[in-house]
């Protein structure tokens, strides 16, 4: 397990050398990148063929926190992580070739690498807030894959959509985990999963669940948060099959299933979850059918799958739990496998449209297969893993105690669609003569690195459904077990006789070709619904709250952001008086008598050189004038620093001031030619005003302060172990470096983001006339 | 613009000096007056001596790297100081010492190491910002 963990850490360096790596070899980088999924599977392998008995490793993070970085695995995480890192490689084979003369390509690689690390780590943490790290990460890297071709609007507002509603939840989500460390007293999972009854007692319980749920709801687009994922289809086709169908947006899934033993126990659980689940099954077929994307297709068909393995979990019967993890397994094999075939078929042809593509078999032959298979495997048809998913499927809901035949028929009419879709993108494309005749088409033949990925991938999907009691039978088997967290045994069998369930397939099956041939009917009239019921949709709330956003935000800068400097320092000064005086006036009692020391004679020469420059800048005649003025005031202030036994504050007083100087040489050609304002009496009266308030309250401040006696342990703290425990005299230094290390390294990146921003205001300006490199 | 001489010969001594004595800053911070933070102030103040003297530009080719990436490498190594602590299962930036000073350098540590950053990156921040107000001629 410690190998294990090293390895997906190692993921994020991988990832930060990655695309160096690209500029050396180009797209030919996905054949040494590949070998860190790769080296993932077969540890992963030898973990499953132990049983899983590795002890769970802790590295210690903030251990005065309580916090550790567990790593764990059980079968729930393996089937999981099988998929991310099996997928994974052939998804960064496929993208090499896919975007091989895309000048991101080292983006590409970059963060799917940081997606996989993260993804890895989500299901492999023991610790609730090391996963929800991981967590956030997996939509971070979202954001910058779905926004990978940063150049499209569409793609820039896809990845915001995608990454504020899934960063919404997640915030949720971290309150929720944060309520249930709270009620068991630890952010240790598998001390949650062996305490169920604490949380289930609880009052805060259901307020945990809610916003957990709220989590898993957003990260696996479940109605109505559902509409993220369509619309994050902008992103290359790779990251689609990746991210967005076959491992990220199941990490929802993942956590209601790794939560189940906790949360499931509740009343609320079965109130809620399986109706969310429903109601995204159904209206993500329903949606589906109007498509005629082939990556819209196969999101709008996810989204249904989703919610399939959602409404499973939600039922929570031992069946239904086996059920989704069968779906899980089965989706991921088939979805990918037709995104990847999508995204060959774009490439090749050079359109999505469903429409207009047909007869591409002949060009495309390895692609038709994989696509063949994987749609028979997404219809259900024996003997692909899909179908055993299916009989599975039926047998959970008709043999459930509670309104048994709805949800039949609701999980047949999802199927149906399921049909008619895996039609429409796997077998049309490439058998059927075009619906419509589109010139500007040309297709070429397909480039080898595209189909061995797909057909990879669906001839899986074909083992595993023939040889159903081999590795299928014993994954899907170890993960209920881990869910239900009891053993619990899993027999499939390719044949079952004749059952109702064999007859709803078969039924589901003719439904689902007859929608299938009248697409032509289907599709059209579906769109015209949707559409009349758009004004309804999430979509439509999500833009109108962003503009509500976006003017309150109009709004409040109107009235804060003058644009004036002078407005912005009234504003500070005044909020700091009223702030310190309303403070003092409450304690006016309590408060010490300023003690005054008599100054030095050589303290008044730089107070009074302080004064007398400060009067003097306000009357100044040029730039050149107040330059000085302010040096001389800064210098004095730096010798006050030095006087007062402060070596290292008035150092670095110096040198900023030097900086000034040198700055303002810089500037001064380019600033436009000095003005004196001459200010009205009323204005000149404010200022005056302000800044002696601003004075007279620091002033008072600094005597109080002083008055103060200094009962804090800190300092001698500081003085005593400076030199033992740090080895350095200079206590400022000691305490900037070490004691207070973590404080400097926080400020040290301030220092950097600050220097990004003036990058952006400046640089973007004067636009790219200095290159990069120059 | 008719420039004075008096700065560029200046320059050609003050620089070296000050950077030497930047890296002088750095290392006794630990126990005298200085530190890695007034120490990249200092260097900074030297090479941005050199941009007005001559040019900006030619303070760019005279920069091994683009300050961006300075600052960057800075950031990078006192972020890594505090790592080397952890590979002795000690908490994250727990200071760890090398028993036996080492000449010139004297005792060096992992507070040495992010002081070094926060040294590289000043430098890099200070140089990257004041060469973007200047405009190139």
């Amino acid at each position: 397990m410690t190998a294990l963990s090293i390895t997906i850490l190692a993921g994020f360096l991988i990832a930060i050398l990655a695309p160096y790596l690209t500029r050396l070899l180009k797209h030919r980088a996905a054949f040494v990148l590949a070998f860190y999924p790769l080296a993932v599977v077969l540890q992963l392998l030898a973990l499953q063929r132990d049983n899983f008995s590795a002890p769970s490793v802790q590295f210690p993070w903030v251990p005065s926190m309580g916090l550790w970085m567990t790593f764990t695995l059980d079968g729930l995480g393996f089937l999981m992580a099988m998929l991310i890192a099996g997928i994974g490689t052939l998804v960064i084979l496929y993208g090499g070739e896919y975007l091989r003369d895309d000048p991101y390509l080292e983006r590409f690689f970059l963060w799917v690498i940081i997606f996989m690390a993260s993804m890895l780590g989500v299901v492999t943490s023991g610790n609730a807030l090391v996963l929800f790290v991981f967590w956030e990460l997996t939509s971070i890297s979202s954001f910058f894959l779905i926004g990978y071709k940063f150049e499209y609007e569409s793609a820039r507002a896809a990845a915001w959509q995608a990454l504020l509603v899934t960063g919404a939840g997640g915030l949720a989500m971290l309150a929720g985990l944060v309520l249930l460390g709270q009620i068991t007293g630890s952010f240790e999972i598998h001390q949650w999963l062996q305490n169920p009854k604490l949380v289930q007692e609880s009052t805060l319980a259901p307020a945990a669940f809610i916003l957990i749920l709220l989590g898993a709801m957003t990260k696996s687009a479940q109605f109505p948060f559902h509409f993220w994922l369509p619309n994050a289809m902008e992103a290359p086709t790779p990251v689609s099959a990746y991210l967005h169908s076959a491992t990220m947006v199941k990490a929802g899934v993942y956590l209601l299933a790794r939560l189940f033993p906790v949360l499931g126990g509740l009343t609320l659980w079965n109130q809620v979850v399986p109706w969310v689940g429903l109601l995204t099954l159904v209206g993500g077929a329903l949606l589906a059918l109007a498509q005629t994307d082939l990556k819209k297709l196969l999101a709008y068909t996810t989204v249904s799958s989703l919610g399939g393995m959602v409404f499973l979990l939600g039922l929570g019967t031992p069946l239904a739990v086996k059920s989704a993890m069968l779906l899980l397994l089965a989706h991921a094999l088939y979805k990918g496998t037709l995104f990847l075939v999508a995204g060959g078929v774009d490439y090749s042809a050079g359109s999505r449209d469903i429409r207009k593509l047909g007869k591409l078999a002949q060009l495309m032959p390895f692609t038709a297969m994989a696509a063949g298979l994987a749609a028979l495997s997404m219809a259900g048809i024996p003997p692909f893993i899909g179908f055993i998913k299916k009989e599975y499927v039926y047998e959970s809901t008709l043999y459930y105690p509670f309104l048994p035949y709805v949800f039949t028929g609701l999980a047949v009419l999802a199927n149906v669609a399921n049909v008619a879709v895996a039609g429409w993108v796997g077998i049309r494309p490439f058998w059927q003569q075009p619906e419509q005749k589109d010139e500007d088409l040309h297709p070429h033949k397909e480039s080898i690195w595209l189909w061995i990925p797909p057909l990879l991938l669906a001839i899986t999907g074909l083992f595993m459904g023939v040889f159903i009691q081999g590795s299928a039978q014993t994954w899907v088997a170890a993960a209920t077990s881990a869910v239900l967290q009891e053993i619990t045994k899993v027999k499939f069998s390719l044949w079952h006789g004749i059952t109702p369930m064999l007859i709803l397939s078969i039924v589901t099956l003719i439904i689902g070709v007859v929608v299938y041939l009248t697409s032509r009917t289907v599709i059209p009239r579906l769109a015209v619904f949707w559409k009349k019921l758009s004004f309804v949709g999430p979509n439509i709330f999500y833009s109108r709250s962003m503009r509500a956003f976006l003017s309150l935000a109009g709004w409040q800068t109107k009235i804060l952001q003058s644009g004036y400097l002078r407005y912005y320092i009234i504003t500070i000064i005044v909020t700091t008086v009223t702030l310190a005086v309303v403070t003092l006036a409450t304690r006016y009692g309590s408060l010490p008598n300023p003690q005054w020391t008599q100054p030095r004679f050589y303290d008044v020469i730089f107070i009074v050189i302080i004064i007398v420059s400060a009067i003097l800048v306000t009357r100044a005649e040029s730039r050149l004038t107040t330059i000085t003025l302010l040096g001389a005031i800064g210098f004095s202030i730096a010798i006050l620093f030095l006087l007062y036994s402060g070596p290292d504050l008035a150092m670095v007083q110096f040198a900023v001031e030097t900086l000034t100087v040198i700055l303002f040489v810089l500037v001064i050609y380019q600033l436009p030619k000095y003005t004196k304002s001459n200010y009205p009496i009323h204005a000149n009266a404010l200022n005056i005003i302000v800044s002696v308030a601003g004075g007279i309250m620091m002033a008072g401040l600094m005597l109080l302060t002083s008055a103060i006696p200094s009962n804090s342990t800190l300092a001698p703290y500081f003085m005593e172990n400076s030199l033992t425990l740090a080895k350095g005299r200079n206590v400022v230094n000691v305490i900037l470096v070490d004691f207070r290390g973590f404080d400097t390294l926080g400020e040290i990146t301030v220092l950097m983001i600050a220097a990004i921003g003036v990058f952006a205001l400046l640089g973007l300006k004067k636009g790219s006339k200095r290159g990069g490199n120059s | 613009m008719q420039r004075s001489i008096i700065l560029p010969v200046a320059t050609r001594f003050l620089m070296p000096l000050m950077l030497v004595f930047s890296i002088f800053l750095l290392l006794r911070g630990h126990n005298e007056v200085g530190g890695g933070f007034v120490g990249g102030l200092v260097a900074a103040s030297a090479l941005m001596l050199y941009a007005i003297s001559t040019s900006p530009s030619a303070l760019w080719k005279l920069l091994p790297l683009d300050p961006r990436f300075i600052a960057g490498i800075g950031l990078l190594i006192s972020l890594f100081s505090g790592f080397i602590s952890m590979f002795y299962e000690k908490p994250f930036m727990t200071g760890m010492w090398i028993e036996t000073p080492l000449p010139v350098l004297g005792k060096i540590g992992t507070p040495t190491l992010f002081d070094l950053g926060v040294y590289v990156l000043v430098i890099g921040v200070v140089v990257w910002i004041l060469l973007e107000f200047a405009e190139d001629e």
